[in-house]
């Protein structure tokens, strides 16, 4: 289907359905239950998940595909978010014209990071990278304010000038509020609730726009990745002088890899604009470059799921454990006794609230040294040793493709 | 006129004069050795071919074009391929995923954006490198990861790689050393059928004398950094200097 082969069709068809169902699954517990806190189905993070999602693979497209590990991937977050909110703010508040011209300027400024740092390879690349996202920043905090709006950061005004206020169902400001981002005259921060008995059930605008929109950079990862062009930088990953020697210059390639991986980045940056319109420096700080490496290896490197995977998990873990409290251990524990309920949760304490980033840590290493292949691979060990009391008879099946 | 034309080679590393005038032709749809004792300059030589080196004088021309100045995929792309001393393979690809790499760099030149197609799309592609894969008995290994085969098997797999983009001049560096006896007969055998079949000028630096003697008809000695003699096979067997390059001087 679609030009996929067949495990391919079916890997893109479960992403569709997740990504559908993403409202019901992610909200298991109902209402009011204690467990109500763990359910990750509200609009909001819903956004992050897909948006992180197309990051992560964008990411992936280099790291996984090439091996060339860069540190500089929120500079084009930060600059397609910039992009976006100036579409919204002089052209139109719809969002489809903010999302394209913010993969248009990650792509351009991609470009010009990538023709230089291209020109070395291993760690010197990946400290060019990290380079150039730390000056973006800096000139995004300081030197650009005229555009970037500083330390303050951007966002959309009642006066602003926007010439085609009408685009595509646009967005209305008579009301005297400043208009929402929105698409065919709905806002994205529009909602249909649905409460089926104890459950509360939210779908959103935004969040199906953004799923779509991942649904489609999926969809071109994988034929990337099964394509002439993905074997050339695989190539480039596994022998350089043997792809120099066979007659292919592997500089282009890279250049072409590193540029559409930047306009993911743009992509993601820009419907992070359009969901919430608001962007400050922050968004292009190295620690946010680092998360997108962390997604990524968490999940799989190399994978085609395992970057949105790694994506869901940390965000889910920086949205939901981070949210737990001394109080509500203290009320999980309280049917033991006093003494050792003070002692449990003085124990778990630094492992929640704020120190999610002490699981997030543990859970790394433990992935990195049990599961290098992530979480992925972890799938995929479950999936084997679930298969193989049946098969114990038959020789051991072939190797599946990564998947 | 040669197929490869090297006139007045020199090329110094600081104080070492790794080769002095080296003048040199390969002659089309022939096989000549090149062969000489440790630290002759054999690989120098064959570095300023591919371009890997460029020699500080001299020229070299291959089939009417001038390689110096050019990087070593243009080179490839001119019509030589050539085999490394270990073989140089994607060992993280499969062996067929290795086949399709010069097919691809053969028929879409250096560089070329195919974002959409599919490389299990490409039929005549895969028809090419599976032929190739069968001519050198590799069919049925077309889906191992190619880093995990024995070395004589990505030995062949390079070669089948080199071949299958049909170039018109084969450069060998040691392509049997730390192979064993059967390898290295079964390597002289696909040498010795790829050179009647094909239309095909095969250059090899050699230390394995019989591999020598079966196959080239020309040889090339090398001393110094310069050729000492060039003769057939038969007369070098023999030939007194040849004797003392090896042997050092005569006791």
């Amino acid at each position: 289907m679609l030009g996929l082969n067949k495990s391919d069709t079916r890997l893109l068809l479960i992403v569709v359905a997740l990504v559908a169902a993403a409202p019901i699954i992610l909200n298991p517990f109902p209402e009011g239950s204690g467990l109500a806190q763990f359910n990750a189905g509200y609009p909001d993070l819903m956004q992050r998940f897909v948006i992180f999602g197309i990051f992560a693979i964008g990411f992936n497209i280099l790291f996984g595909l090439t091996g060339y590990l860069s540190f500089g991937h929120a500079a084009f977050l930060g600059a397609g978010s910039y992009a976006g909110m100036w579409m919204m703010k002089l052209l139109s508040i719809n969002v489809i014209p903010a999302i394209i011209f913010s993969t248009l300027i990650a792509g351009v400024i991609s470009v010009l990071i990538g023709f230089i740092s291209l020109r070395r390879s291993g760690i010197y690349f990946s400290i060019l990278t990290l380079a150039f996202a730390q000056m973006a920043f800096s000139l995004a905090a300081s030197v650009l304010t005229p555009i970037t709006g500083g330390e303050t950061g951007l966002q959309t005004n009642l006066n602003d000038p926007r010439i085609f206020p009408e685009f595509l169902g646009g967005g209305s400001s008579i009301d005297g509020n400043i208009p929402k981002p929105s698409l065919f005259g709905i806002e994205m921060t529009a909602s249909y609730q649905l409460p089926i008995g104890g459950w509360e059930w939210t779908f959103n605008w935004g969040y199906y726009i953004c799923g779509v929109v991942m649904i489609l950079a999926f969809y071109m990862a994988i034929r990337i990745f099964r394509s002439p062009f993905g074997l050339m930088l695989k190539a480039v990953k596994s022998n350089q002088q043997r792809m120099n020697y066979t007659g292919l210059n592997a500089r282009p390639y890279m250049l072409a890899c590193f540029v559409i991986s930047g306009m993911y980045a743009g992509l993601a940056g820009g419907l992070m604009a359009a969901m919430d319109p608001q962007v400050g420096a922050e968004r292009m700080q190295w620690t946010a470059s680092g998360e997108v490496v962390l997604m990524t290896i968490l999940g799989g490197v190399g994978t085609l799921i395992g970057p949105v995977l790694g994506a869901g998990l940390i965000k889910y873990f920086e949205n939901i454990f981070s949210k737990i409290n001394s109080n509500l251990l203290h009320e999980w524990f309280a049917f033991l006794p006093d003494g050792l309920e003070d002692f449990l949760v003085t124990i778990i304490y630094p492992f929640i609230g704020k120190g999610w980033h002490l699981t997030l840590g543990l859970m790394f290493m433990a992935v990195i040294i049990f599961l290098p292949g992530g979480l992925v691979e972890g799938g995929k060990r479950i999936s084997r040793a679930i298969r193989r009391p049946k098969e114990a008879t038959a020789a051991d099946g072939k190797t599946n493709p990564a998947e | 006129m040669g197929i490869l034309e090297v006139k007045d080679v020199g090329k110094r590393f600081g104080g070492l004069q790794a080769l002095g005038d080296v003048n040199l032709s390969v002659n089309e749809r022939t096989c000549h050795a090149i062969i000489g004792p440790n630290g002759a300059g054999k690989s120098t030589l064959l570095n300023c071919f591919v371009g890997k080196l460029i020699p500080d004088t001299g020229s070299v021309m291959f089939d009417g074009q001038s390689v110096l100045g050019r990087t070593p995929y243009e080179i490839n792309q001119l019509g030589i391929s050539r085999v490394f001393q270990t073989p140089e393979i994607f060992g993280d690809l499969t062996v067929m995923e290795n086949m399709m790499i010069p097919c691809f760099a053969k028929r879409d030149g250096a560089f070329r954006l195919q974002g959409i197609r599919s490389v299990a799309g490409e039929k005549e592609l895969r028809d090419q490198a599976e032929a190739m894969l069968d001519e050198v008995n590799m069919l049925d290994k077309r889906d191992m990861h190619a880093a995990s085969m024995s070395r004589g098997d990505k030995r062949r797999l390079e070669m089948a790689m080199c071949l299958v983009q049909n170039p018109k001049l084969l450069l060998l560096d040691e392509p049997t050393a730390g192979m064993a006896r059967a390898d290295t007969n079964n390597t002289i055998d696909l040498l010795k059928e790829i050179k009647e079949t094909r239309d095909i000028t095969i250059a090899i630096i050699e230390h394995d004398m019989h591999v020598v003697f079966s196959l080239a008809d020309r040889i090339t000695v090398l001393a110094q950094g310069t050729p000492l003699v060039e003769d057939t096979p038969d007369n070098i067997k023999g030939h007194p200097k040849v004797r003392e390059a090896y042997l050092g001087e005569a006791h």
